[in-house]
């Protein structure tokens, strides 16, 4: 029988699954999208590029769905007060992200240049704001979020969407947007060729560089600059989710302590940069499948950085630190936690598996003269 | 508390859920179809039938996308907007739509990308499964949505949790059979199949109707007519009728609907027309069938059918009691509570949510004055005017399908060649039919429910988030903005194809693609010279 203490730890590894894995498929669309002009030169090279993740975009973004179902059945109380919160991120999120399914579907169905050029920028921004955004809204859990709870547990927002935009929440976007657009690019060396596998080798060299020195960026101000939180009180790991019964004090350098605590944790910083030297080298030398692989493990790393450095919190409270929200206090019930569990461990094994039968039917490179042998293609 | 945020919520999360079933229905529908005619293919080896899965496919892409992309809100919005419903009831909420997104939109997302790019690089058998997947993924994803839909109409399986403050899980099982969530799933898909049995048929009327795609659209005639005569049937049968039985907002519900403002005695007679009078509580120029109501809901000769009156006498009492609940909450959640503390909130728990209604009048709910009580009796009611007629607009388009199937299947078995022009112009100007009455369906399932969010639990008030007025202005103009502009879009394109037809689009892809292979070809020898 597994614990209440236990089904927590396997809900905060879980989630981490299902972000990293977002990241890593839903990622490399994004980042086709957001490259689009810049690596599309012509009409029929970004036809090529969109085709190249034509049969995979959607199932890609499950992910994303998937993480925002799984938040709200697992964390209920994050899925309510960062939603809420990030307000007008998230839904600037949600207009960006309108824009890919109709974008990829209609954008080659009708040939005149202007309509097909309003939907480049669409997919461009379909995929850059994400992005972005997710980036910062990241870097705004690190410093801590603005808001409190009333005694009914309604959590109540007290910042404002510029406020999210701080310098350090703005180079975890910056970080964010690197490696997607570096995720993009390795993709296209591994499904294209000529000209535009040529083009997305050099733009992957540079993005993976750019990553990995942003990345180590805001490591040292998260260091430096960074206030952390820590729980002062006793932590019962059983307790029933309410996330009013601890105190919390903001300390400097705190989010470094868990690495002093569990040396291991160090692998995940380790792997955002190597990951990120390794895929720029290998772009270098053409191989591009083992591109693709440093590219998600550097993807792996630097979420779970973020993940490592905040445990055992979720979305620490700026305004109020005792109303933080740790994977402690902020969890479905005992029961929901191992329903949902179950649930995961029949149909996760089942969706890899024929989301790999996917990738592997739709295996290969697509050339430009693909592009006029079937009409069902984008 | 601040009833123009409330109202701005309402409002957006009905544009959103709205305008995201405008293109539920076809999917659900029409994945179907195109499985069916692959089916036909697979079996016969007709060159057609594969023509007609690739064509209403295309269609069908068409429609995915939006439906995709307008999805993605939905998924997001009870955070954003009713974030205090997502704390109360996440806990059972939150499941069936984890489970799906990982049982139904993974299989259906996942095969989509199959079955528009795999045509050539899987064999016939391979690729039928896949379009089978599509349609079951969708199916699955209706369920599951129902699931936690119905229980938001008829809350089982849960508890509330003092500790936690909100509604915990006791039976995931309760929920999944609960009786509401399974006739609206089988209502809802059986009314996804007409829209998508209503689409074929009258795009391939408008075929026969021009003289072209002759083969083609009597083929997809004949399908659709049958398919949808099934579906219609099944959704009239299989109607929401049952539901009402179970749980008071079905109840108040069905009095609104049938504008039941008094308790007639049993069976009590259906209100064929009439003008509903909120003020008086009459029926102004009513129509009545003696004995129908009765039977309709109750299925019985002896049973009543409580009144709107009665309801609100009803409500009097369970708010009165709730507010004894929430005079010992503070001290229940301390653990302070004695024991007759203790036992007053047991006996009165299962009221709390009702006394949450004086929100809105009182400033502490545990000292109401006696007109806040009324005024929180008054609210407990939805408006009967829009529930009397959307109900009826739902039932009329319903019927209209009924004879419009009916009629095409006599003709398409009875004389399969020619059909009257004027069936074939009542199939096609028949199209808008469904999408009327799933708009209007949906809107007596959610309207009908206010003022709850969750019925007898959370009112919609509690519920929402403690957003600024502006935030919800910028989102609902910035929402009902793209999705215009998205409508527009996805309305030109699907037009534009299906008036061209499957030879015309063919013909003229091919043009296409000769001219960009010889621009190629220009391009490379330019390069080389």
């Amino acid at each position: 029988m597994i614990d209440y203490e236990s089904l927590r730890i396997i809900w905060w590894v879980l989630i981490g699954v299902l972000l990293i894995g977002f990241a890593v498929t839903d990622g490399f669309d994004l980042g086709v999208g957001a490259l689009l002009t810049l690596v599309g030169r012509t009409d029929q090279e970004r036809r090529v590029m969109i085709n190249t993740i034509g049969p995979h975009w959607d199932g890609n973004q499950v992910w994303f769905v998937t993480a925002g179902g799984a938040l709200f059945a697992a964390w209920p109380l994050i899925y309510a007060a960062a939603f809420s919160g990030f307000y007008v991120a998230l839904a600037l999120t949600l207009i960006a992200l309108w824009m890919r399914p109709l974008g990829f579907d209609y954008r080659s169905k009708l040939t005149n240049p202007t309509w097909r050029k309003s939907w480049d920028w669409a997919l461009f921004a379909g995929g850059l704001v994400p992005a972005l955004i997710f980036g910062v809204a990241f870097g705004n859990l690190l410093l801590g979020v603005p808001f409190e709870y009333d005694n009914m547990l309604k959590p109540t927002y007290s910042g404002s969407f510029w406020g999210l935009l701080t310098p350090f929440a703005i180079l975890c976007g910056l970080v964010s947007v690197a490696m997607i657009l570096n995720h993009g690019s390795v993709w296209l060396q591994l499904k294209t060729d000529g000209k535009l596998q040529n083009r997305s080798r050099s733009v992957s060299v540079v993005l993976s560089i750019a990553t990995a020195v942003l990345f180590a960026l805001a490591g040292v101000y998260l260091a430096l600059g960074v206030d952390g939180y820590v729980i002062t009180s006793a932590i019962d790991t059983y307790a029933t989710s309410n996330p009013m019964k601890k105190e919390v004090i903001v300390e400097s350098g705190a989010w470094l302590q868990n690495y002093a605590k569990y040396p291991w944790m160090i692998i995940a910083p380790v792997l955002g940069i190597a990951g990120a030297l390794a895929c720029a080298a290998l772009s270098k030398v053409n191989r591009s499948g083992f591109a693709f692989v440093a590219s998600a493990l550097s993807i792996a790393g630097i979420i779970l950085t973020a993940g490592f450095s905040m445990f055992p919190f979720l979305m620490p409270s700026s305004t109020v630190p005792a109303a933080s929200l740790t994977m402690w206090d902020a969890t479905s019930s005992y029961l929901t936690l191992k329903i949902m569990f179950g649930v995961a461990c029949v149909l996760v094994p089942v969706i890899l598996a024929y989301t790999t039968y996917c990738f592997y039917v739709m295996r290969g490179r697509i050339k430009e003269a693909d592009l006029n042998q079937s009409h069902t293609i984008y | 508390m601040n009833e123009t945020l409330v109202e701005l919520s309402r409002l957006q999360f009905a544009m959103t859920a709205m305008f995201h079933f405008i293109f539920v229905p076809l999917t659900l529908g029409l994945s179907f179809l195109l499985a069916i005619m692959e089916s036909v293919y697979v079996m016969t080896g007709k060159e057609i039938y594969k023509q007609m899965t690739k064509f209403w496919g295309k269609l069908f892409g068409i429609n995915f996308a939006i439906g995709v992309a307008t999805g993605l809100t939905m998924e997001f919005q009870f955070g954003m907007n009713w974030s205090y419903y997502s704390h109360y009831v996440g806990d059972i909420f939150g499941a069936p739509l984890a489970v799906e997104a990982l049982m139904a939109f993974f299989l259906e997302s996942t095969f989509v990308g199959l079955f528009f790019f795999g045509w050539d690089k899987m064999s016939k058998r391979k690729h039928l499964a896949t379009t089978w997947l599509v349609a079951i993924g969708s199916n699955l994803s209706a369920l599951w949505i129902l699931i936690a839909n119905g229980w938001m109409q008829y809350p089982v399986g849960a508890e509330f949790n003092v500790e936690s403050m909100r509604m915990e899980m006791l039976s995931f099982s309760e929920m999944i059979f609960n009786p509401v969530a399974q006739v609206k799933f089988v209502h809802t898909v059986s009314a996804g199949y007409v829209t998508g049995a209503m689409f074929v048929l009258a795009i391939s009327s408008y075929y026969l109707l021009n003289h072209k795609e002759i083969a083609f659209a009597r083929r997809s005639f004949a399908i659709a007519a049958s398919f949808g005569l099934a579906s219609v049937l099944s959704v009239i049968v299989l109607g929401d009728e049952s539901g009402y039985e179970l749980g008071d907002v079905q109840q108040v519900k069905l009095a609104a609907v049938e504008a039941e403002y008094e308790t007639h005695p049993a069976p009590a007679p259906f209100t064929l027309f009439g003008i509903p009078n909120d003020e008086t509580q009459e029926v102004d120029y009513a129509v009545r069938i003696p004995y129908l109501m009765g039977i309709i809901a109750t299925r019985s000769l002896d049973e009543e059918v409580m009144g709107l009156k009665d309801h609100e006498k009803r409500h009097r009492e369970r708010i009165i009691s709730g507010i004894e609940a929430h005079k010992v909450l503070d001290v229940v959640r301390d653990g302070t509570a004695t024991d007759a503390q203790q036992a007053q909130f047991d006996a009165h728990k299962a009221d709390m949510g009702y006394a949450l209604l004086l929100e809105p009048f009182v400033e502490d709910i545990t000292k109401p004055t006696p007109e806040a009580i009324e005024k929180a009796v008054d609210y407990s009611i939805p408006a009967v005017a829009p529930l009397f007629w959307s109900f009826r607009i739902m039932v009329a388009s319903g019927f209209a399908m009924l004879l419009i199937f009916g009629l095409s299947f006599y003709y398409s078995t009875k004389h399969q060649i020619t059909k009257p022009r004027w069936l074939l112009k009542i199939a096609l100007w028949g199209l808008p039919l469904p999408w009327i009455a799933s708009e209007a369906g949906w809107f007596v399932a959610e309207y009908g429910r206010q003022p709850w969010s969750i019925a007898e639990i959370l009112p919609v008030h509690t519920a929402v988030s403690n957003l600024t007025e502006s935030d919800v202005i910028f989102t609902l103009v910035a929402y009902t903005s793209f999705y215009t502009v998205m409508f527009i879009v996805a309305f030109y394109l699907m037009q534009k194809f299906a008036r061209k037809g499957p030879t015309q689009l063919a013909k003229e892809q091919e043009e296409i693609a000769e001219r960009e292979r010889v621009l190629m070809r220009l391009d490379s020898e330019g390069e080389n010279s």
